[in-house]
């Protein structure tokens, strides 16, 4: 009996032997096989790995129902229940594509983005400090991207055909008021921000989101860096400046904090390479930060960033209007910048962004009209002459407030709104050569809404549907500005993406007060990209027109330029490329930009529709980063190339009654060739207690005299043209990390 | 009676018990022995899917998913499109956090892979990424040796990185070569501790080792 029944039981047990076959092709929704995917029985061994047919074939001794499932990466898992009797079955299989950050198509018309993240980018967060012609200036760098202007004698990013006030600089999301130190005539401004503070750049010529307003051409989007990898005191020593920084990270590595105060002194600098203008005071600039970043939450981060700046500088230069005469100019500016983000995740797919800025800045500026021993003259007739002699106080105080709320949809696809709030006061302060005292004030309140939707429908195709509604309080104007970005990828990878746009602005604080009921300028954007990127080479071309409309005319009332309507218009197009390889030649990156703009517009003081003076018909740049190991030594130049830009001499006509060219030209090409030297000796070694970068720059190594365009005096006569201060530039500096051995970092962020 | 069907049950369940856990040693053996060749084969992606698969079957065994997890992150060495590695990679991590999940504690092991997960992701894009992957790599390769301080496998990593790293820079043969011969040395005095747990790794640091002193 016993042996009976575990006959029986073994039996049962092993009743299982007979096989059967499963086998079937597995393709992807566009009918392509996949190879390597997973196929099994649940619960089972069972199973096998697609071949590059996409066919799978394999053999098990389970009988009954099962269920077979198919998992890859990527992709939606398959199950189905099937039948095991031991006769052959075949399972066909469609997977279907998930909608992943790595495989999607990215909106990028109009934009050129820098990142850490995980997707594959154009240009790494450390290009920007490392190329040759930027100095460690965020903007300098972006201007060897298509779609800028190569203009040396006004600071600001002038992006296809727009002036620089047309580009705005956010950061942490909220507009930056001063990205630039105070204006000095003829001489361009560096940004007031390290380049290392950031960790993401975004740089947008156009057909950029709803989320950013009040810039007709250009958005530079900045987003600071998170909490830092470790502690860290640092020196720099330059022949220009010595500044030193601390950062401290927790050691429950939640919350850091840190401080840094540069001080610049160009006394040596100039002693050494002469400058044109003639300085009595030489620039010294105080510049000091703090900050601190505490994670909320597993999520949720808080970050602070303060700066404080004070500058001086006082120069004298050849008077136009005069033979033997000099203006000379002071400048005291101080600005205060203090910026506070955070963003958490609330929940349910919720996630909420919240910036707010506070910044003043005050600019203390003198002009007078000195005879040749440099003693102030004050001269009434002809009366402009006494003009020539003024003090001006400016006054600038902003408050930037912004909150996004962000929903997370299916896929990538996500649904986006908030509100901004700008608010800004300045007030001018002129006092006139005989005493007579006037003050003007120029107060905004802007407030704006705006609502975006990222819909992904596969992989291969998105959009990006926002509008956006401002009101001014100072034009007394409602706005409302929808923006449409589509993207398309290619089975090849590449993409292609449009993008429309409607941007509004209003006019610039500097003509303004005016007298007249203005309306916001408006600029149209049509753009068409097409882009193929990969780890080590990448490409893109782009087309794109602009329409201006309602952009404000001048005129000159008392000796001051002010807005009286938005008669102005015009349009801008063109086409760019960009080429980036870093593969072809061994161990050596280098990009190519190349821009074409036509373009034309009535505005400020101009008689009629004419190419503007800040715009050149061919630009290119050209990059290159090479890292010598045996030297420890990182080489990179640049070079820029553009055609001449136009100049003219516009004045006001009496006889006529209106604005007229009474000369125009076109200034020679533009030539800059830059090099710099980035020598690492403390690499390699181990436990060095420090590290240390010696940096070499100059720029336009070559010499070439480059003119970026011509002032003439006041009755046209004179015609003086407008240069660098100095024909080249010579940068040498060190860079001290102490404490901490960031050797390894640093290495393989050169050579790997 | 009663008696007697209750024990044949209970032989019969032993001898299935036995059978399902004599199926599970054999299923891991069976692919553990073809790890040696998977780089020469190219079919790592097909082995991580075996070893997926016992693992999802088993559902309490660890090292299912560890070598599934190190067999995905192998296969990213002969991927010619390295854009490709974040994909495998971050598969890759979420087989190691199931292993760490069954293992209950981290080991010297999973820090192995962890490391190597860093420095897939870090050869996308080896200039920009550094800072992050290169040091979660390094820390990963030294909390491996703190956990086991007779693993050799760490050591064999080490010495791998090094020998990639450019003398001027403090890597070079010379800095690799003893590295490999310490592992060497360790490979052969290494007892794992089931013949189920890992002991790949020798025949790479022979290999290289040979590399290392030409």
């Amino acid at each position: 009996m016993m042996n009976k029944l575990f006959f029986l039981l073994l039996l049962i047990n092993y009743s299982a032997q007979g096989q059967t076959n499963i086998s079937g092709k597995i393709l992807d929704n566009k009918n392509k096989p996949l190879l390597g995917i997973s196929i099994s029985l649940k619960n089972t061994y069972d199973g096998t790995t697609t071949d590059s047919s996409g066919n799978y074939s394999f053999i098990t001794e389970e009988k009954g129902e099962q269920t077979l499932e198919a998992s890859a990466t990527g992709y939606k898992p398959f199950e189905q229940k099937i039948n095991l009797t031991g006769i052959p079955v075949t399972v066909n299989i469609s997977l279907k594509e998930l909608v992943t950050e790595l495989k999607a198509v990215v909106i990028s018309a109009g934009t050129f983005e820098a990142s850490d993240q995980k997707k594959t980018t154009v240009l790494n967060p450390i290009d920007i400090v490392t190329t040759a012609s930027a100095n460690a200036d965020i903007t300098a760098a972006i201007k060897t991207l298509p779609g800028t202007q190569q203009v040396g004698e006004t600071e600001g990013l002038f992006v296809r055909g727009g002036t620089a006030n047309e580009s705005k600089t956010f950061i942490d999301g909220t507009l930056v008021n001063n990205f630039y130190y105070s204006s000095e005539p003829g001489l361009a401004q560096r940004g007031r921000f390290n380049p290392f503070i950031f960790k993401g750049t975004i740089f947008s010529a156009g057909g950029y989101s709803a989320l950013y307003g009040q810039a007709l051409s250009s958005a530079l989007i900045l987003e600071s860096i998170d909490l830092p990898q470790q502690s860290s005191a640092d020196l720099a020593v330059s022949y220009l400046s010595v500044g030193a920084g601390l950062q401290q990270l927790a050691k429950n590595k939640k919350s850091s904090w840190g401080i840094s105060y540069d001080y610049t002194d160009l006394r040596l600098a100039y002693k050494l390479i002469k400058q044109k203008p003639d300085y009595f005071n030489i620039p010294v600039l105080h510049n000091a930060d703090a900050n601190f970043r505490i994670k909320t939450s597993k999520t949720g981060m808080l970050k602070y960033y303060g700066t404080f700046s004070a500058t001086k500088v006082g120069f004298r230069y050849a008077d136009m209007d005069s033979l033997g005469m000099k203006d000379a100019f002071k400048l005291k500016n101080l600005n205060i910048y203090q910026n506070l983000s955070w963003k958490e995740k609330i929940g349910m797919g919720w996630r909420m962004t919240a910036g707010f800025s506070f910044s003043t800045n005050k600019d203390n500026i003198s002009n007078e009209f000195q005879n040749e021993n440099n003693e102030k003259q004050i001269v009434t007739n002809p009366g402009l002459f006494a003009f020539k002699n003024f003090d001006v106080m400016t006054y600038g105080s902003y408050v930037n407030g912004k909150i996004v709320i962000e929903k997370k949809l299916k896929g990538l696809s996500a649904l986006r709104f908030g509100s901004e709030y700008n608010y800004s006061n300045d007030k001018t302060d002129f006092t006139l050569y005989n005493g007579n005292k006037s003050t003007e004030t120029v107060r905004e309140n802007l407030l704006s809404g705006f609502a975006e939707t990222d819909i992904y429908i596969t992989n291969d195709i998105a959009a990006k549907i926002g509008t956006r509604a401002e009101h001014s309080s100072l034009l007394d104007k409602w706005n409302i500005a929808p923006r449409i970005s589509l993207a398309y990828k290619f089975a090849d990878n590449s993409q292609a993406s449009v993008a429309y746009g409607i941007f509004y602005q209003d006019p610039e604080k500097k003509y303004l007060p005016s007298l007249n009921t203005l309306d916001f300028s408006k600029a149209t954007h049509y753009i068409a990209q097409y882009q193929k990127l990969n780890n080590n080479r990448t490409f893109r071309a782009e087309l794109f027109y602009k329409k201006y409309q309602d952009l404000f005319k001048t005129s000159t009332s008392i000796g001051q330029e002010i807005a009286v309507n938005n008669n102005g218009y015009g349009d801008a197009k063109g086409f760019e490329f960009f080429w980036r390889d870093k593969k072809t030649i061994k161990n050596v990156d280098y990009w190519v930009s190349y821009s074409y703009l036509d373009t034309k517009r009535d505005f400020l003081n101009y008689p009629s529709l004419m190419e503007p003076s800040f715009a050149a018909k061919h630009t290119a740049s050209l990059v290159v980063k090479r890292f010598v190991t045996k030297l420890k030594t990182e080489f990179n130049g640049s070079y820029t190339f553009a055609t001449g830009r136009p100049y003219y001499n516009i004045r006001y006509d009496n006889a006529a009654n209106n604005y007229k060219i009474f000369d125009a030209g076109k200034t020679k090409d533009y030539n800059s060739l830059s090099f710099s030297v980035n020598y690492l000796p403390n690499i390699g070694k181990t436990n060095a207690s420090k590290f240390t970068v010696i940096v070499f720059s100059i720029t336009n190594v070559l010499g070439s005299n480059n003119i970026y365009t011509y002032n003439y005096s006041y009755n046209g006569l004179n015609k003086q043209p407008v240069t660098p201060p100095a024909k080249r530039f010579y940068y040498l500096g060190c860079f001290i990390s102490f404490g901490i051995d960031r050797t390894e970092n640093t290495i393989n962020n050169l050579i790997l | 009676m009663k008696k007697t069907i209750l024990s044949a049950t209970i032989i019969c369940l032993c001898i299935t018990a036995f059978a399902q856990s004599d199926k599970y040693a054999g299923a891991m053996k069976k692919n553990i022995s073809m790890l040696d060749s998977a780089m020469q084969k190219g079919n790592a992606k097909e082995l991580a899917n075996n070893f997926e698969r016992i693992g999802d079957a088993e559902k309490s065994q660890w090292l299912p998913y560890y070598y599934a997890a190190y067999c995905n992150v192998i296969s990213t060495y002969t991927e010619k499109d390295k854009t490709k590695n974040d994909a495998i990679a971050d598969k890759a991590e979420e087989l190691i956090i199931k292993a760490e999940g069954l293992a209950g504690k981290e080991n010297s092991e999973i820090a192995v892979i962890k490391s190597m997960i860093a420095s897939a992701h870090m050869m996308v894009d080896p200039q920009s990424r550094y800072m992050q992957y290169g040091a979660t790599s390094a820390s990963n390769i030294e909390k491996a040796k703190a956990l086991d301080p007779s693993n050799p496998r760490p050591v064999y990593l080490e010495g791998q990185a090094k020998l990639y790293t450019p003398e001027a820079f403090g890597g070079g043969k010379d800095v690799a070569k003893p590295l490999f011969e310490k592992a060497l040395a360790m490979f052969d005095a290494f007892k794992p501790a089931s013949e189920l747990h890992p002991t790949w790794g020798k025949s790479a640091t022979q290999y290289f080792l040979a590399q290392a002193s030409k």
